[in-house]
């Protein structure tokens, strides 16, 4: 029995796979094959739909919106909660405890219920379908998630490094930049690597807070895909090329990820 | 040990300015809301618990938040021992596992619309992969006609989609446990049961506890994968709580009653993810 435990696995990876293999079979199919009948891959294979998004820049910059206000959003929450984690795992101040467990339960707001009074407070702010704005709203669940990712990580690394580097003559902003920074590393890629993640998916905030100029590439789907009738294939190759970036990213921090829960108080 | 030292205070203070922008307001406007009556115009009348009391005597909001707590409650019930039990089958070592988990990790890189977007053409009945292998295969499936295939085709969803992030975390508790404890286990002609039992769930306890807590709140928060595959139907039979509040606030601009919604939902969302933090963390210290 236990020589066959690698098949469960195995199973569930091909269960992971069939709908992204559908996907992938049914971007590279022409409307009216998708809509003929049931065919399990293309008959006629087109690349059109992929083409339509390269140059028609309504699509394409619905990524280039995606990818800045995910960046933004991982630079800014990384670079607050460093500071935020360094102190909850190094000092004990009024309140720490209530701060930490507040931080959490902004994670426990259904967007649902926040979508209406951020559309009026970023109109208020004037950051209403700018990238920033996106990014910044973002952090609700991000930021607080990144601090706990790295308050974790921070933990695991003794005090005596950083009494060792103020003996040594080290200031504040220099130890934490050349010592305390590079100890670390793994927890800053794991802790960028969720923020990104979130903020990628997410889609009612980043849809209900943008108009045109910062509308990412899953909200231009949606409108696309009511306006233009049916259009299953350009869906299909919308949705293929939002799978990428992920992809990437999940490829150079593989290592990192099983690692990091490990190390992390999660 | 931890020193006092209320300089944490400012180290925190960048995080509790931007949490407080965008978690205070939002919150402080949705509590002003939910004790108001609206005509439009910015035109607000006092109206004081008015609409949480209509809220909570009304059958509509009983039914989506029974359809909330089933869909929670099965969810949490197939993905936590499918996803323990696919960790412990998983390889502990070798050139299989970054490649098992980077495959198992593409779910949850892709948006959620998308994901919904996937189901819904995989779930078609006349088109899809699994709805027209399933009417060949000789079972009469349709989502967009019946309830139950279209709670089939939800939960399978959550599940394809979440599955990999307790299978993740389990791996990693996992692979935290020192090799010596499986030695002295083996020494002691240990079961596998007994392994599990007494060395691996004890050990996993940390990360499942997150596990819970994550699959719990994000369960029960789900909004835009049910809104694109089925769109809260057929009728209201897939309408869980936050596509129902939706409708409320944006379709219906009902913004008392969407306000005092909010709430009351935010609410229960906070206080089970209480009792299960309180719960699963007692006895740690």
């Amino acid at each position: 029995m236990r020589y066959l435990s690698w098949l469960v696995p195995t199973f569930y990876i091909l269960f992971l796979l069939m709908p992204i293999y559908w996907l992938v079979a049914m971007s590279f199919k022409t409307t009216n094959e998708i809509l003929g009948g049931f065919s399990l891959y293309p008959q006629v294979w087109t690349f059109d739909n992929y083409a339509v998004i390269f140059t028609d820049p309504s699509w394409y910059w619905g990524y280039i919106n995606s990818i800045i206000y995910v960046s933004l959003n991982t630079v800014v929450s990384v670079g607050v909660a460093l500071p935020a984690a360094y102190a909850f795992s190094r000092y004990r101040f009024l309140g720490d405890k209530h701060l930490f467990f507040w931080l959490l339960t902004n994670r426990m707001a259904p967007p649902a219920v926040f979508a209406l009074p951020f559309v009026q407070l970023y109109y208020a702010v004037e950051l209403f379908d700018t990238h920033i704005g996106v990014a910044l709203a973002h952090c609700l669940f991000n930021v607080p998630l990144a601090v706990w990712i790295l308050e974790g990580f921070m933990r695991g690394v003794p005090r005596e490094l950083d009494e060792t580097a103020y003996i040594d003559g080290y200031s504040f902003p220099r130890f934490f930049t050349r010592i305390f920074l590079p100890t670390i590393r793994s927890g800053v890629g794991v802790a960028a690597f969720f923020c990104f993640m979130f903020s990628w998916v997410e889609l009612l905030l980043a849809k209900t807070l943008t108009k045109v100029a910062a509308k990412p590439i899953a909200a231009i789907m949606t409108k696309t895909a009511s306006s233009a009738g049916y259009e299953l294939g350009l869906l299909a190759a919308a949705g293929v090329l939002t799978i990428i970036p992920g992809a990437i990213v999940i490829y150079f921090v593989r290592n990192y990820i099983a690692k990091g829960f490990a190390l992390g108080r999660v | 040990m931890r020193r006092t030292n209320q300089i944490g205070w400012l180290f925190v203070a960048p995080v509790l300015l931007l949490v407080a922008f965008n978690a205070l307001i939002p919150l402080m406007t949705v509590v002003n809301y939910s004790v108001q009556e609206s005509f439009g115009d910015n035109v607000f009348f006092w109206s004081g618990l008015q609409w949480f009391e209509q809220l909570l005597n009304e059958d509509r909001f009983h039914a989506a938040l029974g359809r909330q707590l089933m869909f929670t409650g099965i969810i949490l019930a197939i993905e936590l021992p499918l996803g323990v039990a696919i960790a412990l089958c998983m390889p502990k070592k070798g050139p299989f596992v970054p490649v098992c988990l980077v495959l198992m990790a593409l779910p949850l890189l892709i948006p959620w619309n998308v994901v919904g977007a996937m189901w819904n053409i995989l779930a078609l009945p006349e088109i899809g992969l699994l709805g027209y292998g399933l009417n060949a295969a000789g079972i009469d499936f349709n989502f967009t006609q019946s309830p139950v295939d279209a709670w089939i085709t939800i939960v399978a969803m959550d599940v394809w989609h979440w599955t990999s992030l307790v299978v993740l975390l389990a791996f990693a508790g996992l692979s935290a446990i020192p090799d010596a404890y499986y030695q002295a286990a083996r020494i002691d002609g240990a079961s596998r049961w007994s392994v599990f039992r007494h060395i691996e769930l004890p050990k996993m306890k940390r990360v499942l506890t997150i596990a819970v807590l994550l699959r719990f709140m994000d369960s029960f928060m789900i909004y835009t994968e049910i809104s694109v595959l089925t769109g809260g139907g057929p009728g209201n039979a897939t309408t869980l709580l936050s596509i129902d509040l939706v409708k409320k606030a944006l379709g219906q601009f009902d913004l008392g009653p969407a306000a005092a919604m909010s709430l009351v939902y935010f609410l229960i969302t906070l206080l089970v993810s209480w009792l299960f933090y309180t719960l699963m963390t007692r006895g740690e210290q």
